[in-house]
């Protein structure tokens, strides 16, 4: 059962063996001249401030959290509402009791103050 | 999907929404008087207790044979019910101790308990996996409830990590096991190993991935690694939850699962279960003998009991002797969950903050300072060793004997050696508390004496009369056997 | 869960259990709430608690009137390994509720006794705090004897059996830090546990047998098999009583095992009481008349038995002539007569030996309760004179009866009683005394005369002994101060001597010659050989020996009374060395302190606690001890606290697993 697989095996040891020698052949044959300006991050073409590795505000992870939240939601919702008729009352009912959980958990997130900037 | 499928598990639905409308209510609790939280989280244990034991020896099925309630998965649930409750009375005192007193505590037992609850329902592989991760992830978030304390979140994040990487494997067993037979139902896959219709390489590597996942939850060598790390971090009303909760929790899907699903591979997975049962108990009885930490020494305590757990499971495939192991097992949880919880209630009055008062030498002078508690920890640890009339004894009674009922005497010898070899450090502490001078602090809570108080009773009394417990094992059967 | 069985003849039997229960929450109530009770309330609840023991005891036993088959009550399934399955049942039936009445009866009268005397002792002791701990212990013991008497198996029997072995160990040793050189109390209840021990270890032997032969332990079926073996496996049922006579001389104090006995006194005098009338030393009788079938099927056995009993009455009655302590008279007596109602047991005369039991437990407790008064009489004049007098003279002993003399005056309330139960014991007709012993001789008269003559002479010594001990303690003048000045004491102590007093003179109405309404009632549950007949020459014969020993008594002891503090004896005088003899109790305990305890610790302590414990056994625990750590502490790196390191022995696990799969 497994053997009609082989090919495929073959094909992707070809692949990263060929990726590594492209790389290698690069980096053997290819001139290096390095200066400061080409080592520094590029950021699509603005002057590069600060250090690399900044520290950003806990608030961005939970606005983030809440973002995944409402983004469940949808990606529930939007199947649901294609089978909307299929589904009938007991699928109407059960998405209201999701939706009512992740209200819940919005009203908790919002309460402890989550969505509160300074 | 109709409402009898709801019937069937009105206690986890009450309790996941009880939670849910818990979390909701204790936003309006103030603070300082999180009591109020942790009464109605021990309100709806109770009301889900009745729930459960309302079905009685009935056995249902439900959400087209993905859910299954028996005498098995009741009996689970009153235990993961009552070890909730237990981890609600250690848990309020102490977080007030300690400065944790966060009302999410609760609702998160709860759901991790309905995780369990759900553990002990799967009759499909899917719903193992939902179930696993249901207990999980609320306990990752109780590993690091501490959040300022260090220790607390390394165990949390050590948890997650290696919780994740088994929850991989699992989820790849599962998957080969459905690439293997086409089911994820465990009567259609049962049916089709007897079949013959199987990739057998397949099914059984995915068997063992699936295994190791159980593993990991119940703490065997190798896969046992975190847990003494995250025993220790996490705080202590957690840890006591954990190593008996998730604990059994593991036990009850590998006893699930294994025992419908895969009794025709036992011929190559009992040589499997007799390794890790050997390594489990041997491993966790020798560490343990150098640890100097109560809350290490009990991690490594709670691994050598999932060695001798699993070494009863060892002759699953034997048909005569698998309901005297099911049984025996379900005994052992039970005694292992009375005398975890009593021994942990004294491990928390003895706790101060900034993980003081946890080390062996704060146990001096126990005896003479507070000769309750140092009474109660005594009788649960004679009850780890085995110690004839306590509850442990009978426990590894039954353990033993189902070994040697199996054949495999050799194994019930390595349990032997090794619980002897247990004695060293469960009694070392007792000669610490008794015969030396030290001026122990404690705080006296009225929650954790009664836990330990009652378990204490429970250990004695159920010790010396057995049966009582022994029928209620027996007659918790697996649905179908 | 209890009340399992709904179809029974009479739902009172459904009460069984609170017999054992009652006791229980007395103990509990008292452990608990004690400290808010108060003084004298802890022994009003035990009081309470026992008594109404006593009332179940009585409803059960009306119960059984109607319809007298005996009944059990299973309780739940206590252990089940293997073949071995024991049940923990209750057994009612004639012989075991005649057992409940006598404990929680004589046994409520001696705990309302002591409520006034642990009051005092408490009191003289110095230690208040102790009141509650003793009834505490009295209400277990009591919960213990009911344990042992309803039983329906061997181990559940057992289990009491050795309740009531603890209980006495607790309340012998009471006082643990008082008697002689500060250890002389806990020394006495150490004898009498390890000398407990050594007789429960036959009785264990006795079940170990019964278990391989017969697979199972409760009575019933027990009895079968015995029935159906005894033709082939005669060695087998002689080896089994044998060992089981061994656990009846331990508890009920025979020879060789009696010696643990005349030390129990070393207990506050109720405990006395209640050990030598009510509870514990009747436990062997019990035993003895509960396993009937099984020595009725080894005759050789019921020999032995009788005539192990018949010695020790014997024994015990000479050394009770010598003795000066008050209770040391009481306890030796206590020996002989039980000798008297193991004879009778064991050559299958079971209504005489329980009758015995039963006018022993009503004279008994009150001879011992009177001492008590007696006692504490004394010790309350004592501590008077000596607080008065600014220590005019030593302190005295006040349970020496050299001391006493005169106390007819100072207490004439405990001069009727106590004149009423020696009168009883002596066996003087028509005290309740005379009927049961009487019967135990008649019935010995038909099984063998030896044992019979036997008896008959250790009748004229109980006259004797008792005749002497009136006389010295209450006739004549006061030999001390403290006898001089000895008040009578409160009714909470006097009213239970009353009681006890009017059973004592008519105990002997429950099997009249003729009536014989235990006999009836008993052989409901224990099957008996023809008993033996009412017969006036015997009556008559054992009646003057005894007052022929009375008589003797006065002659030497009440005609020209005892003058000084320190006169000896005037039978030293007449005997000589035997007196002597008599008064060190034949010299046995130093015997056996020789023979065996003197070599056990030589053994123990150099041999095995020394040179096999400390240097072979240490030596090599120790070595797997370090080997062990050593192995610990290796396997401990791992543990480095990375989680690249956990992770990668799960994948290595994981791995090898899977390899060894995928080979297969």
């Amino acid at each position: 059962m497994l053997n009609e697989y082989y090919p495929l095996v073959v094909i992707s040891m070809i692949a990263i063996a060929l990726g590594f020698f492209v790389v290698l052949l690069g980096s053997i044959l290819g001139p290096r001249r390095p200066t400061q300006h080409k080592g520094q991050p590029y950021e699509s073409g603005m002057i590069p401030y600060g250090p690399g590795t900044r520290r950003i505000s806990v608030r961005y992870y939970l606005v983030a959290v809440l973002f995944i939240l409402f983004d469940i939601e949808v990606v529930f919702f939007l199947p649901w509402a294609v089978a909307f008729r299929k589904l009938g009352v007991s699928g109407f009912i059960l998405m209201v009791i999701f939706a009512v959980i992740l209200e819940i958990a919005f009203v908790y997130a919002w309460k402890k103050g989550a969505l509160e900037w300074e | 999907m109709n409402l009898s499928d709801y019937y069937a598990i009105t206690p986890l639905v009450f309790l996941v929404c009880w939670a849910i409308f818990l979390l909701l209510v204790d936003l309006w609790i103030p603070a300082g008087r999180k009591g109020i939280t942790a009464l109605l989280s021990a309100a709806g244990l109770l009301i889900a207790l009745v729930l459960v034991l309302r079905s009685g020896e009935q056995v249902l099925t439900a959400f087209e044979g993905s859910v299954v309630v028996d005498g098995f998965s009741v009996f689970l649930s009153v235990l993961f019910l009552v070890s909730a409750l237990a981890g609600i009375a250690l848990a309020h005192d102490y977080l007030q101790r300690l400065g944790l007193e966060r009302g999410e505590y609760y609702p998160l037992l709860l759901i991790s308990t309905s995780g369990m609850m759900l553990m002990t329902y799967a009759y499909d592989l899917i719903e193992v996996f939902l179930a696993l991760e249901l207990l999980s992830i609320p306990l990752y978030i109780l590993a690091g409830f501490s959040r300022l304390n260090l220790e607390s979140e390394e165990a949390s994040l050590k948890y997650f990590l290696l919780g994740a990487f088994s929850s991989g494997f699992v989820l790849y067993g599962v998957g080969l096991v459905f690439a293997a037979t086409g089911y994820t139902d465990f009567p259609g896959i049962a049916k089709a190993a007897q079949n013959g219709s199987l990739n057998p390489t397949l099914f059984l590597i995915g068997a063992g991935l699936v295994l190791t996942g159980f593993g990991f939850k119940s703490a065997l060598v190798p896969f046992h690694m975190w847990s003494p790390d995250v025993y220790q971090g996490a705080p202590s009303p957690v840890t006591a939850f954990m190593s008996v909760g998730a604990k059994a929790a593991g036990f009850a899907a590998l006893l699930r699962v294994f025992v419908v699903v895969f009794p025709g591979m036992s011929v190559n997975l009992t040589p499997l279960l007799w390794a890790l049962a050997a390594l489990t108990m041997f491993v966790g009885n020798i560490v343990a003998l150098v640890q100097s930490n109560i809350k290490r020494l009990l991690a490594y305590s709670s691994i050598a009991h999932s060695g001798y757990l699993l070494m009863a499971f060892v002759p699953y495939g034997n048909a005569s002797v698998r309901s005297d192991a099911i049984a025996g097992m379900l005994f052992y949880l039970a005694a292992y969950c009375l005398t975890t919880f009593g021994a942990w209630a004294v491990v928390i009055a003895l706790e101060k903050a900034e993980g003081k008062g946890l080390e062996l030498e704060d146990y001096a002078g126990l005896g003479h300072r507070y000769p309750f508690l140092a009474a109660t920890m005594t009788i649960f640890l004679l009850s780890f060793t085995g110690v004839p009339l306590t509850l442990g004894f009978w426990g590894k009674f039954y353990l033993f004997s189902t070994a040697v009922e199996g054949g495999f005497w050799q194994l019930a010898l390595i349990g032997l050696l090794t619980s002897l070899i247990s004695a060293y450090y469960y009694l070392r502490v007792v000669v610490i508390m008794y015969m030396r001078p030290g001026t122990p602090q404690v705080q006296r809570n009225f929650w954790p004496l009664l836990t330990s108080g009652v378990g204490a009773l429970a250990v004695v009394i159920l010790g010396i009369a057995p049966g009582v417990l022994l029928n209620l094992a027996v007659s918790a059967l697996l649905k179908g056997l | 869960m209890i009340f399992l069985e709904k179809n029974i003849a009479d739902p009172l039997l459904n009460l069984a259990p609170l017999v054992i229960l009652f006791p229980l929450l007395g103990l509990a109530i008292n452990l608990l709430l004690g400290r808010r009770l108060g003084e004298k309330g802890a022994g009003v609840v035990a009081s309470l608690a026992s008594g109404s023991s006593f009332v179940i005891s009585l409803l059960l036993t009306l119960s059984l009137q109607a319809h007298p088959q005996a009944f059990t009550l299973p309780l739940f399934q206590w252990i089940s390994i293997g073949s071995l399955s024991v049940s923990w049942d209750m057994r009612v039936d004639t012989l075991s509720t005649t057992m409940m009445l006598v404990v929680s009866g004589v046994g409520t009268l001696i705990h309302v006794y002591a409520i006034g005397y642990m009051y005092n002792d408490v009191h003289h002791q110095g230690d208040v705090g102790r009141y509650r701990r003793f009834f505490v212990f009295f209400n277990l013991f009591i919960a213990a004897m009911m344990l042992l008497v309803s039983a329906n198996n061997y181990l559940v029997l057992f289990v009491g059996w050795e309740g009531v072995g603890l209980c006495s160990y607790l309340l012998i040793g009471f006082w643990f830090e008082k008697g002689k050189d500060g250890i002389g109390n806990a020394r006495a209840a150490q004898k009498a546990f390890v000398v407990n021990r050594i007789g429960d270890f036959g009785l264990l032997i006795a079940l170990f047998m019964m278990f391989w032969w017969f697979g199972s332990l409760e009575f019933e079926r027990v009895f079968n098999a015995a029935r159906s073996l005894a033709p082939a496996q005669q060695g087998v049922l002689l080896a089994m009583t044998l060992f089981m006579l061994m656990g009846v001389a331990g508890k009920s104090a025979q020879l060789p095992l009696y010696v643990w006995l005349p030390d129990a006194m070393a207990g506050p005098t109720p405990v006395s009481a209640l050990i030598h009338a009510a509870t514990m030393v009747t436990a062997g009788v019990y035993l003895i008349a509960r396993s009937q079938p099984l020595f009725a099927l080894a005759p050789a056995a019921q020999g032995v038995i009788c005539w192990v009993g018949a010695l020790t009455a014997l024994l015990a009655a000479t050394i009770a002539v010598g003795q000066m302590d008050i209770k040391k008279v009481l306890a030796y007596s206590t020996i002989s007569q039980l000798g008297f109602m193991v004879a009778a047991v064991g050559m299958g005369a079971i209504t005489a030996g329980m009758f015995h039991l039963i006018t022993h437990a009503f004279f008994k407790a009150l001879l011992f309760l009177a001492a008590g008064s007696v006692i504490m009489g004394m010790e309350g004049a004592n501590t008077v004179a000596h607080h008065h007098a600014g220590n005019p003279e030593e302190e005295i002993d006040p349970q020496d009866m050299r001391n006493m003399g005169g106390l007819q005056k100072r207490m004439p309330l405990t001069y009727g009683v106590y004149l009423v139960g020696a009168l009883a014991l002596a066996g003087i007709a028509p005290l309740a005394g005379f009927f049961s012993k009487d019967e135990i001789l008649v019935s010995l008269w038909d099984y063998s005369l030896p044992i019979f003559l036997l008896l008959l002479l250790t009748s004229f010594l109980t006259a004797f002994y008792m005749g002497r001990q009136v006389l010295m303690v209450f006739a004549g003048k006061a030999r001390s101060q403290a006898a001089q000045q000895a008040s009578e004491s409160p009714k909470v102590i006097t009213i239970p001597l009353l009681i006890l007093a009017v059973l004592s003179l008519l105990g002997g109405l429950i099997n009249l010659p003729g009536v014989a309404t235990l006999e009836k009632w008993l052989e409901h549950t224990v099957a008996m050989p023809e008993a033996g007949h009412f017969s006036p020459a015997i009556a008559l014969s054992s009646t003057l020996l005894a007052l022929l020993g009375l008589a003797l008594a006065w002659v030497l002891y009440g005609y020209r009374s005892l003058a000084k503090l320190q006169q000896s004896d005037p039978l030293a005088n007449y005997l000589g060395v035997i007196f002597h003899a008599v008064q060190n109790q034949w010299w046995i305990d130093s015997l056996y302190q020789r023979v065996f305890v003197i070599p056990y610790r030589y053994i123990s302590h150099e041999v095995l606690a020394q040179w096999f414990d400390q240097e072979t056994i240490d030596t090599m625990a120790h070595d797997l001890g370090r080997w062990n750590q050593w192995f610990a502490r290796v396997l401990s790196y791992l543990q480095n606290g990375f989680v690249r390191t956990y992770g990668l022995v799960v994948l290595l696990g994981v791995v090898v697993m899977l390899a060894f799969l995928a080979t297969r």
